[in-house]
C-alpha cells in the first residue's frame, strides 16, 4: 500500500462550513484497515475512518493525516427476518439497511434524522432517535461487533465479553479503532405506516410539559421550536409524536411494507422538484425572511391533527430537501446542541434563546428530543431534553456568533448539562473535561492507550475536544 | 545598470530538519477558521512580511528558508502576537529537491491541511558587467530560483488537483519579462517560472485550483541599498506582501508590486528587438 499525491482530497462537514484537506484510502476489507494502519505508523500520519461525512462538525476529518473511506465496506453480511438479527459491514448506510428489513416487518431499532449515515458512524457517536426515552441509544441494540485495532489485533465485542470496550467503543468517536462488522436487532414492525399526532404549543414552558407527560404513551417524540419567537411565545412550538400501529390495526400490512410505500417524494406540489428546492429557500434563510417562515408554520400547525406516515417519511425529515443546507449560504451552517436534565432546561433555554435575540443572533431551525441516561463511556444522554439549534455562519458573525456559544457553553455545564460530539463543533477541552469528568476521561484515555499505543487514530475532533 | 534585487543573496546551508518541535497548531472550527499555508522563503524581507500578514489573516503557517536563526526569531514574534501557535518553522535548502516529499507531508500533517502555498525562494548573482559570465552563479539562479520551484510546486499541483481546492502563489520579477543585457541567469529563472507557472494555472484552473504569479519591481530591502544604478519606483515589502494578499483574497491571476511596473513592462515587452538590442538596459 502506498500514498500517491493524487489521494490528497478536501472534505467538508454536512454543513460545508469547515474543510480539510487529507489522503484518502479506500477499504474494502478488513485487510486494507491493517495495511492502512502500517502504512500510517511509517509515515507519522494520522488516522480518522470516515463514511459518507455528515456529521456537523470535525467528527471525520483529520486534516493533513489519512482518511478511511468505509464506503467500500458496504456489504449486509447477514439479515434473518425470523430472529431480526442483521449482521453488517460498517459503511452500511441506514438507507441500505431499512430497505433490507422494512419488507421482512422489521425496522431499525434507532435512526437518525438522515438516512445518510453509516453504521460504523452511528456507533461511534452512538445515535440517537426521536425515540431514545423508550429505547435508548443505538448502542443498546448491538448485540455484537468485530472491530480493528491499531494494534493489529482484530476484537470481537458483546455487552458480556470485552464489556469495557464494547460500552467505550461504542460513542467512542472511533478513537480507540474502526468497525468492521455489527449485528445489530430489528423492532418488530406491523405496518409501514405510523400513526401521528401533531398539537401546538404556546411557550417553552407548556413545550417541556408536553415532551415529558406524552413521551410516555408514545413510541416516538420530537418538537420543533420557533427559536426566533420572544416573550411570552418564547419556546413556542410544535411537538409530533408518533406510536406503531399494532399487529391488525393497519387492514393490509403487507402494502403497506412494500418500498415504494417508503419512498419520499421526488416533487413538492407535485410539481417542483426538490433538488431545486434549496435555492428558493436561500432568499428566506435570514432574520427577517426565517421570522415569517416560522410565524407561518405555526399558525399552519395550531389545529391538532393525526394522520398516518410512512417510517422513513416520518424519521428522515433531513432527506427531504437535498442539499437544504445550501440554503444557508457560503459560510454554511453549524448546530449547537445541549442536553439538560429535565429540572434545569427550562430556564437554562430560556436564557440562552433570550440571548440569541439580544445579540441578533436568533437560530432558525430548533429541534427537542426528550432523552434518558445510557451506560456508554462518553455519552451524552441525560434524563432531561436536547435542543438542537442551527444557526447561520457568516464572515461577519463569526466572532459574535463564537462568543455567544461560548456563553452558552457555560450556562449548559452549570445546569449539569451534556454535548453530543457529533453535533456541536466548538466545544472545547475545558468544557468536555467539565461536562464529562476527569474519571470519565482518564478511563478513556488509558482505554486508547491500550488500543492505540502508537497513537495512530485522531480526527480533528479528537484533537478539539481531548487536545 | 539596473538590477533586480528583491530578494537576498546568501550563501548555502544544508539543513532540512525541521526546528522548534510540533507543537498542536490552534483548532481550526467553523467560528474560528484556520486556513493553512507554506511561505518557502520566508525568513526576511518581502517572505517575512507576508507572514505577518498571513497569520494576521488567521493563517496557520509553515515558514521555510535557509537561515535558521532568522525563521525561529520570526515565528516566536509571530506567535507572540497571536498569543498562539500560528507558525511552526523549518530550516530547509530549496536545492534539495529529493527532501521535498517527505517535508511536504510532514508540514501538511502538522499545520493539518494545505490551503496555500507561496513560493518565493530566490537568489540574485548580477554577473558585474554586461560582458561578463558566469557559469556557476547562472546555474545556482536556476537551481533555486526554477528548479526549486518546480520541485516544490508539482507535488502540490498534483495535490490540490486532486483535491479541487487550493491555492499556488509564485513570486517572479519584471526581471522575466525581457532578456536583458545585465544579468541573463536571472532573467531566464524568472521567464522560467512565470511560464512554469502559466502552464500550472492552464492545468489548475479547471479543477478549481487558483494559480497567482507575482512581478515585484524594486524592494526596499538591504539588497537594494546595494544596488549599483537607479532603482525607480521602489516600494517597502510591506506594501509588495498588502499587494499580494490582496491578490490572493480575490483570486487574481497576474499582478505587478508596484502596480505602476504593469504598464512599464507592457512598454518594454513591446519595444522592438531592433532598439531593444541597442540598449544597455
Amino acid at each position: 500500500m502506498s500514498l500517491p499525491l493524487s489521494t490528497f482530497k478536501q472534505f467538508e462537514n454536512f454543513g460545508h462550513s469547515i474543510q480539510a484537506s487529507s489522503y484518502q484510502i479506500p477499504i474494502q476489507k478488513t485487510e486494507d484497515i491493517f495495511k492502512a494502519f502500517q502504512l500510517a505508523e511509517k509515515l507519522g500520519l494520522k488516522v480518522t475512518a470516515r463514511g459518507t461525512g455528515i456529521s456537523y462538525n470535525d467528527a471525520s476529518l483529520n486534516g493533513g493525516g489519512i482518511v478511511l473511506n468505509m464506503l467500500g465496506m458496504n456489504r449486509i453480511l447477514e439479515w434473518d427476518p425470523g430472529s431480526g438479527l442483521v449482521r453488517c459491514e460498517s459503511g452500511v448506510t441506514l438507507h441500505q439497511l431499512w430497505r433490507c428489513v422494512e419488507p421482512d416487518g422489521w425496522w431499525p431499532p434507532v435512526v437518525s434524522g438522515t438516512m445518510r449515515t453509516t453504521i460504523g458512524g452511528c456507533l461511534s457517536t452512538n445515535i440517537h432517535g426521536k425515540n431514545n426515552f423508550q429505547v435508548g441509544p443505538i448502542g443498546e441494540h448491538v448485540v455484537e461487533f468485530t472491530a480493528i485495532l491499531p494494534t493489529g489485533e482484530e476484537i470481537t465485542c458483546t455487552p458480556d465479553s470485552n464489556q469495557d470496550l464494547f460500552y467505550a467503543m461504542i460513542s467512542g468517536l472511533g478513537m480507540l479503532g474502526v468497525f468492521t462488522s455489527i449485528t445489530l436487532k430489528m423492532k418488530r414492525i406491523y405496518s409501514g405506516l405510523l400513526s401521528v399526532d401533531g398539537w401546538h404549543v404556546p411557550n417553552l414552558s407548556r413545550h417541556l410539559s408536553d415532551l415529558c407527560e406524552n413521551a410516555p404513551h408514545y413510541d416516538y417524540i420530537v418538537g420543533w421550536i420557533d427559536a426566533i419567537a420572544r416573550g411570552k411565545d418564547l419556546g413556542r412550538g410544535q411537538i409530533h409524536a408518533a406510536r406503531q400501529l399494532k399487529e391488525g390495526e393497519d387492514p393490509d400490512p403487507h402494502k403497506t411494507m412494500q418500498l415504494r410505500y417508503q419512498h419520499l417524494p421526488d416533487r413538492f406540489f407535485g410539481v417542483m422538484p426538490k433538488s431545486l428546492l434549496h435555492y428558493f429557500m436561500k432568499p428566506f434563510v435570514n432574520n427577517l425572511g426565517w421570522w415569517g417562515v416560522n410565524t407561518a408554520r405555526y399558525i399552519a400547525g395550531l389545529r391538532r391533527h393525526t394522520f398516518l406516515q410512512s417510517h422513513a417519511g416520518f424519521h428522515f425529515l433531513l432527506d427531504y430537501v437535498p442539499n437544504w443546507e445550501r440554503s444557508f449560504g457560503s459560510g454554511g451552517l453549524i448546530q449547537y446542541q445541549s442536553f439538560l436534565p429535565k429540572e434545569t432546561a427550562e430556564d437554562a433555554w430560556r436564557e440562552m434563546i433570550t440571548i440569541s435575540h439580544q445579540r441578533g443572533l436568533p437560530s432558525y431551525v430548533g429541534v427537542t428530543k426528550r432523552h434518558r441516561p445510557d451506560k456508554f463511556l462518553l455519552t451524552h444522554a441525560v434524563d432531561g431534553f436536547s435542543l438542537a439549534l442551527d444557526f447561520k455562519v457568516t464572515d461577519k458573525n463569526r466572532a459574535t456568533l463564537s462568543r455567544m456559544l461560548q456563553d452558552f457553553d457555560q450556562i449548559v455545564v452549570k445546569a449539569g448539562g451534556r454535548f453530543y460530539f457529533a453535533k456541536n463543533s466548538e466545544t472545547s477541552a475545558e468544557v468536555t473535561r467539565a461536562f464529562l469528568g476527569d474519571a470519565t476521561i482518564s478511563k478513556f484515555k488509558e482505554l486508547k492507550k491500550r488500543c492505540d499505543p502508537s497513537d495512530l487514530l485522531e480526527s480533528d475532533l479528537f484533537r478539539r475536544v481531548f487536545g | 545598470m539596473l538590477e533586480f534585487t528583491h530578494l537576498f543573496l546568501e550563501d548555502y546551508v544544508s539543513d532540512i530538519n525541521p526546528i522548534g518541535g510540533s507543537p498542536k497548531p490552534a483548532m481550526a472550527t467553523p467560528l474560528n477558521p484556520r486556513r493553512r499555508g507554506i511561505i518557502i522563503g520566508a525568513s526576511d524581507g518581502l517572505g517575512a512580511e507576508l507572514a505577518r500578514l498571513l497569520a494576521r489573516e488567521g493563517y496557520t503557517l509553515a515558514l521555510l528558508a535557509r537561515r535558521k536563526e532568522m525563521l525561529d526569531s520570526l515565528s516566536a514574534e509571530i506567535n507572540r502576537e497571536s498569543n498562539e501557535q500560528r507558525t511552526f518553522a523549518y530550516a530547509h535548502d530549496v536545492t534539495e529537491y529529493e527532501a521535498v516529499p517527505a517535508l511536504l507531508r510532514k508540514i501538511v500533517s502538522d499545520l493539518g491541511g494545505l490551503d496555500l502555498v507561496v513560493f518565493l525562494a530566490g537568489v540574485n548573482y548580477p554577473p558585474g558587467g554586461i560582458d561578463k559570465y558566469n557559469f556557476e552563479n547562472d546555474r545556482k539562479m536556476i537551481e533555486v530560483n526554477l528548479i526549486g520551484a518546480m520541485a516544490w510546486l508539482h507535488p502540490i499541483a498534483e495535490m490540490f488537483q486532486s483535491a479541487k481546492a487550493g491555492q499556488i502563489v509564485g513570486i517572479g520579477s519584471v526581471a522575466g519579462d525581457r532578456g536583458r543585457v545585465g544579468n541573463p541567469g536571472y532573467n531566464t529563472s524568472k521567464a522560467g517560472l512565470a511560464t512554469y507557472l502559466e502552464a500550472l494555472r492552464n492545468r489548475l484552473t479547471r479543477h478549481g485550483v487558483n494559480v497567482l504569479t507575482v512581478k515585484p519591481g524594486f524592494l526596499k530591502t538591504e539588497m537594494l541599498k546595494a544596488a549599483q544604478g537607479p532603482t525607480p519606483f521602489a516600494i517597502p515589502p510591506a506594501k509588495a506582501a498588502e499587494d499580494i494578499l490582496n491578490a490572493i483574497k480575490k483570486r487574481k491571476q497576474l499582478i505587478y508590486t508596484a502596480s505602476m511596473w504593469r504598464w512599464i513592462m507592457l512598454a518594454i515587452q513591446h519595444t522592438p528587438s531592433v532598439i531593444f538590442r541597442r540598449l544597455s538596459f
